[in-house]
């Protein structure tokens, strides 16, 4: 038995959390957030990927209150604090959107599909938001 | 196998949580083990006992609550996605100053490290939803 597997309360996963929609149409951005904290207060090993729409989640200049939604970009910034610091965006999804790393909040990795699709490989457990 | 299942839509609107039964009825009768189901976003609705389907419907609600009778399952509701939504058992009914719960037979109410705890135990979480 690995000394992994002895320590069980210890376990530690690759958690993947994949965000692929617009951060304010509908839950589902605010909620992968929750997620995220909380695997993180697990000390699991967690990245978030942004992907499709999912990129603009992490675009500057967020201004909510037109629409009556709360601004959690914020958040964001606040992932380090959580030592979550493995933020990629997906190098396409940006180019499609005319978004560059300048546009984002949070200083992230961006990676072309193959190189995703590598880390995707790599995970335990991946959650798609 | 160990599976963990997640269900992150609503009943009748979309058809993650009739798959997601298929799948753990069909896991369960295969002899793998169900770790637990957790329902977060718009799944926590597929816990609530007023759920009334026209006859000749098949009634998701039910449906689950049988099954989670039948095998023992862990059927775990999100609390914050719940109380957003309006899902509540005795004790969040009283918490929150509300004159009637709605949880149905076999779910319970718990936190999202219900959810973190499914991907670390189980050999596979098994999604679905968009």
């Amino acid at each position: 038995m690995s000394e992994e597997e002895m320590m069980d309360d210890e376990v530690v996963k690759k958690f993947m959390f994949v965000n692929r929609r617009a951060p304010y149409g509908s839950i589902y951005a605010l909620e992968s957030l929750e997620v995220v904290l909380i695997a993180a207060a697990f000390d699991q090993d967690v990245s978030l990927v942004f992907s499709d729409d999912g990129v603009f989640q992490l675009k500057k200049g967020q201004e909510t209150e037109g629409v009556g939604m709360k601004n959690f970009s914020p958040t964001y910034r606040a992932l380090e604090m959580y030592d979550v610091e493995k933020l990629y965006v997906s190098k396409a999804s940006m180019d499609e959107r005319g978004l560059t790393k300048d546009d984002l909040i949070v200083d992230v990795e961006v990676l072309g599909d193959e190189a995703l699709a590598d880390l995707m490989d790599d995970q335990d457990v991946i959650f798609s938001f | 196998m160990k599976f963990a299942v997640q269900v992150n839509e609503g009943p009748y609107q979309h058809q993650a949580s009739d798959s997601a039964y298929q799948f753990t009825k069909a896991a369960l009768e295969k002899g793998h083990e169900i770790f637990r189901v957790f329902f977060y976003h718009d799944g926590v609705n597929n816990a609530t006992k007023l759920t009334t389907p026209p006859q000749d419907d098949r009634n998701i609600v039910d449906r689950w609550s049988e099954l989670a009778q039948q095998h023992n399952l862990d059927l775990v509701v999100c609390v914050a996605a719940a109380q957003r939504r309006g899902i509540v058992d005795e004790g969040e009914a009283k918490r929150n100053g509300k004159d009637a719960e709605n949880i149905a037979p076999g779910f319970r109410i718990s936190g999202l490290g219900q959810l973190v705890e499914a991907g670390i135990q189980a050999d596979r979480l098994v999604v679905f939803g968009d």
